[in-house]
């Protein structure tokens, strides 16, 4: 008797359900494409609207003019552009040739408390919110000068391009094979000579794509900027005045009210997304040829 | 051998200047707010009332819009990133069609702050208007939800592209058995990968988290700008970043400016601990953290 009883009770258990789990496979699979593709939907639907908008306010004038009072048609950027390319410069000097040394010791020092304590830094000062950067950096060196200048901007986004800048250094360093610096210190070639002459020049293009990637990654940060270079309505290229920056442009725009400005924060836009995929594009088909 | 000797000194210099640099910001934080720090203490931290006039600060009603934004983008985002993670981590792992999708999720996250920013005014703000209009809530058009959709968008690479490696990392073994004893490959997944993969897509997500708490200007240009508690999820508010955005220059007086540094040494350390935590994960696991 309690044989009969257990008999249907296994076959309920192990009765084959494949239709069922399969159906359940293919609409899981069917699921995860949805979800996935409806993902990166938002790219296409932003994209859309910053060429559309955007492409009708670029023309000749738009990019070598200076903006114009409100009112007044037409008008440039020129201001922001030259800001921008002002402020990037002053923060690529400022944050690379430090980075790429304080990669190198990363990376010669793979162990050791000075470098575990150093990394953990790194990723701290990458984790900071940008407009906390921008405050430290306003009573750093906006309160004392008394002015809100380039100098600021520039060496704020200088502390945001640090870590990506240190960071792909040590990984690109730790990629020289070792018997390359073996090889130099047993000639007797000296250590300082061998990494800087050795060393890095055999890395420089990967270390190169580092920093490329670290310009797209601060080319359109509007936040630290907002205390230090603050904007300028003028041309001006003095590092201890206050700057434009595309960003900072896109942002006063897209605030004001009138139809004309949102049409020229649409334009900035554009120019500014071209510029850093470019740049990102440049990252990307340099890795693949390496 | 003294040239040697400069350069090693050199060298180790540079990370002694880092750790100053990071000890610096955070002293500088700790400086600037300490009237501020002196004069309300902790309740700083749960004062919903933010008055200039009478000189009465709190930070709660930020912290509030904070955590609820950062909270509900995540919410949103998840279920999306995990679907890209399993798409080209786990059916589609090669080939053009794969790499293709990455390339679109890599410029998602190179996308400016601001550019989001512009587009939630111009495009996602009229959208939500209509839909709270429809469902009967106010149509603010601006506030929580609005901001928690630009942030779900703008984070979801970030959690994306971890939990896609952390899914890449599960041996191929695992997977075979899991095929070998007759799982669908919907059963593998939920059987023998997630369960895997579960740390470092919990890391990822983290990460993720600690983006959309310090994100500023997206969020400052679509959340309202106003200073109360935010009743619901479409209430207009204002985040730790966004006020110190759209007010810091506009504080009168040392009390309200160092309550304004307050506001940023707060949103410093909740940043700094969650993605310390999430760093700690993804080294435990074996993973790289992303540059």
């Amino acid at each position: 008797m309690s044989a009969t009883e257990i008999v249907p009770s296994t076959e309920t258990m192990y009765r084959p359900r494949t239709a069922g789990r399969k159906a359940g496979n293919a609409f899981f699979r069917g699921l995860v494409l949805v979800l996935g593709l409806l993902a990166v939907a938002p790219f296409f639907i932003i994209m859309y609207h910053v060429v559309v908008n955007g492409a009708g306010a670029i023309n000749w004038a738009f990019l070598t003019q200076l903006p114009r009072p409100v009112g007044e048609s037409g008008g440039g950027m020129v201001n922001s552009i030259i800001g921008t390319l002002l402020i990037i410069a002053l923060s690529v000097l400022l944050s690379v040739p430090f980075g790429i040394l304080a990669g190198v010791y990363l990376s010669e020092n793979k162990r050791g408390t000075l470098s575990s304590a150093t990394r953990l830094m790194v990723n701290v000062l990458q984790s900071i919110p940008s407009i906390v950067i921008g405050i430290v950096m306003y009573s750093w060196i906006v309160v004392p000068i008394r002015s809100f200048t380039a100098l600021a901007g520039g060496i704020a986004l200088a502390v945001m391009m640090l870590p990506i800048v240190i960071k792909s250094s040590e990984e690109v360093l730790n990629l020289v094979p070792s018997g390359l610096k073996e090889g130099a210190l047993a000639l007797g070639v000296p250590y300082h000579t061998t990494i800087l002459r050795m060393i890095l020049p055999s890395s420089l293009g990967g270390i190169l794509s580092g920093v490329m990637l670290a310009i797209a990654r601060i080319a359109g940060e509007t936040a630290p900027l907002l205390f230090t270079a603050f904007g300028n309505p003028y041309l001006n290229v003095n590092v201890l005045k206050p700057v434009d920056a595309i960003p900072l442009m896109i942002y006063n725009y897209a605030k004001s009210p009138y139809e004309s400005w949102l049409k020229m924060a649409w334009g900035a836009s554009l120019v500014l997304i071209v510029i850093i995929f470019l740049l990102n594009i440049a990252v990307r088909s340099r890795r693949e040829r390496l | 051998m003294r040239a040697e000797k400069i350069f090693r000194r050199t060298l180790s210099g540079t990370s002694y200047v880092v750790m100053l640099l990071v000890a610096g910001l955070f002293v500088t934080l700790v400086v600037g707010a300490w009237p501020s720090i002196a004069e309300f203490k902790l309740n700083f931290l749960f004062n919903t009332v933010w008055d200039p006039v009478k000189g009465n600060f709190g930070a709660a009603t930020f912290i509030v819009g904070t955590l609820m934004t950062s909270f509900l983008a995540l919410v949103i985002s998840v279920p999306f990133s995990l679907a890209i993670a399993l798409m080209l981590g786990e059916y589609y792992r090669f080939g053009l069609f794969s790499r293709i999708v990455r390339i679109f999720v890599d410029l998602l996250a190179s996308v400016p702050s601001v550019v989001y920013g512009l587009w939630g005014i111009a495009v996602l703000v009229p959208a939500v208007r209509g839909i709270e209009s429809h469902i009967g809530v106010t149509p603010y058009g601006v506030g929580m939800f609005t901001a928690a959709i630009i942030l779900a968008i703008m984070i979801l690479p970030y959690s994306a592209s971890i939990a896609i490696e952390v899914i890449k990392l599960v041996p191929d073994d695992l997977r075979s058995a899991g095929f070998a004893v007759g799982a669908t490959r919907r059963e593998m997944i939920l059987n023998v990968v997630f369960p895997f993969a579960r740390s470092g897509i919990f890391a990822g997500v983290l990460l993720s988290l600690g983006r959309a708490l310090g994100e500023t200007m997206a969020v400052t240009l679509v959340i309202g700008n106003v200073m109360q508690l935010p009743k619901t999820i479409f209430s207009p508010g204002n985040t730790l970043a966004s006020v110190i955005a759209s007010q810091f220059t506009e504080a009168s007086g040392s009390l309200h400016l160092a309550a304004m540094i307050e506001l940023a040494l707060v949103l410093f350390v909740i940043t700094t601990i969650i993605n310390a935590i999430s760093h700690q994960i993804i080294i435990r696991i074996g993973g790289e953290a992303p540059a």
